[in-house]
């Protein structure tokens, strides 16, 4: 099957972006080189691409409450014009997926959705959810930009009449930037401030330039997947299929803030008070290695000799300029300073815990 | 970034690393499209001195913020000088692909052997079929 092409293929091309496949799309992985987008966004601001992202929509009656039941965080606490991150789980706990949900109103809710399970997720919601709302996969009526960075906000204003240091974080307004109708999310994926932008597939080439071009003297600059990766990993922001997935549950993936236990009920709640009275046995940590090498996805970890764990996602991190990595582990290798090896190309390689994320912006 | 040139004067494989002769010795990188492939380097680990390497089997990796892969010999022979500067500054790749990234010097087990390689036109035709 030919990978799926987004609204903004011919701008990537024409701006000179490495195309690769990724998730089903075609994609580019960078444009001026992973390092220099990086450490633009951590210094400026980046512009990406992320319309592979899926967006499935409940609405009409009982819509909150339906959703609800389905993610492990609670609509309930959060406002109309808030987005709350969560873990849509299957029974056993693990991830189907990890989303944003965007809270319109208690009958509307838009849930942002991995590209790599949109298929999968919006199946699993219409067999799981009651019945009442419409359940709908709106994902070919949205394209979506995200802009990042310390400067994004700044930049992006120049385009609106809308205050938009008025949104809070993981807050949403719909807005007009360069006079296009947008949903204008203070969300993103990179560990910096900025917005993510919902906007017409018909729009979405025309707002890219005119970004572009009002960030250009800030310098702003388009970004591909690379950077996104390693931008995601120093925030420790976990990649679905790397990290988390439907044999890991939020607790093991230290993510038990967005576990609302006090919520009546939701999928996989029984399996998580189970976890939790016992006891993880395995958990997600961040770590640096002490001698040379990079860790990278699927390399075993090792105590005494012995496979105890694996890393789920690593890099070079070009903020920090060392060796960054997470991986699971058992309870006993979790505290900060703890040891163990990585298994580099059949060879051990010291690894420490470290405090994560690895990067926080100031 | 260095441009996508292919010096005259080296002889090439269809792996991506050169060679140039240095008396009886050869000198060995990768190329300009390789490091274009590869993106920002990051990381090189090469072997040390003394240790024989084998024509199409790996001496080393090169690892860019992405992606790991490994650097093939272009002929059989042993070790006899290890670039360690570049490891500590392995952005060199990217820049000076033909110079200060010279990774490993090798005694050819035969002579002839570079000879045997792909010279500059040929190997630009190679990549050219690459896409």
């Amino acid at each position: 099957m030919a990978p799926r092409r987004t609204p903004l293929y011919d701008s990537h091309v024409r701006h000179g972006g490495k195309l690769v496949e990724f998730a089903g799309w075609e994609l580019p992985v960078q444009y001026e080189g992973v390092i220099a987008e990086h450490k633009a966004v951590r210094e400026a601001a980046g512009l990406f691409d992320v319309s592979h992202m899926g967006e499935v929509v409940f609405e009409g009656p009982g819509a909150l409450e339906t959703c609800n039941e389905l993610v492990t965080n609670d609509l309930n606490k959060a406002a109309d014009g808030q987005a709350i991150y969560a873990g849509l789980l299957n029974e056993a706990g693990g991830f189907v997926d990890d989303v944003i949900c965007y809270r319109f109103s208690p009958e509307k809710i838009l849930v942002c959705v991995n590209a790599s399970n949109a298929d999968k997720d919006f199946a699993w919601m219409k067999a799981h959810a009651k019945p009442g709302p419409v359940v709908r996969d709106d994902s070919k009526d949205w394209a979506q930009l995200a802009i990042q960075g310390p400067k994004a906000v700044g930049i992006l204003q120049k385009l609106a009449k809308t205050d938009l240091s008025s949104i809070a974080f993981f807050h949403f307004a719909e807005v007009e930037i360069d006079g296009k109708p947008v949903i204008a999310a203070r969300t993103g994926y990179t560990g910096e401030d900025g917005f993510e932008i919902f906007c017409r597939p018909a729009d979405a080439e025309a707002l890219w330039e005119a970004i572009l071009a009002a960030g250009k003297p800030d310098g702003l600059v388009p970004c591909g997947l690379g950077a996104r990766d390693s931008l995601r990993l120093e925030a420790k922001l976990a990649l679905y299929g790397n990290d988390i997935d439907d044999e890991h549950t939020p607790l093991e993936a230290g993510l038990g803030w967005i576990v609302k236990f006090d919520k009546p009920s939701f999928t996989g709640k029984a399996a998580l008070e189970k976890q939790k009275a016992e006891g993880p046995r395995r958990k997600l940590v961040g770590f640096t290695l002490t001698e040379r090498g990079i860790p990278r996805h699927g390399y075993p970890v090792l105590a005494d000799g012995a496979q105890v764990g694996v890393v789920t996602s690593g890099t070079m991190s070009p903020t920090l300029g060392i060796p960054i990595g997470l991986a699971y582990v058992p309870p006993e290798l979790t505290s900060e300073g703890s040891t163990f090896a990585v298994e580099i190309r059949g060879k051990p390689v010291a690894a420490k815990v470290v405090k994560t994320p690895f990067y926080k912006r100031k | 970034m260095a441009d996508l040139s292919y010096p005259e004067d080296l002889r090439y494989t269809e792996d991506h690393e050169w060679a140039r002769k240095d008396g009886d010795e050869l000198v060995i990188g990768i190329t300009a499209f390789a490091q274009s492939q590869l993106g920002d380097v990051v990381y090189v680990d090469l072997p040390d001195v003394g240790k024989d390497v084998k024509a199409g089997s790996d001496f080393g990796v090169v690892e860019s913020t992405k992606a790991v892969s490994e650097l093939l010999s272009p002929v059989n022979g042993t070790v006899t000088a290890r670039n360690d500067a570049l490891v500590d500054a392995p952005e060199a790749v990217n820049e000076d692909p033909y110079g200060k990234a010279w990774m490993i010097k090798v005694k050819p087990a035969d002579p002839g052997a570079f000879d045997a390689l792909m010279d500059a036109k040929a190997y630009a035709a190679f990549v050219a079929k690459q896409g």
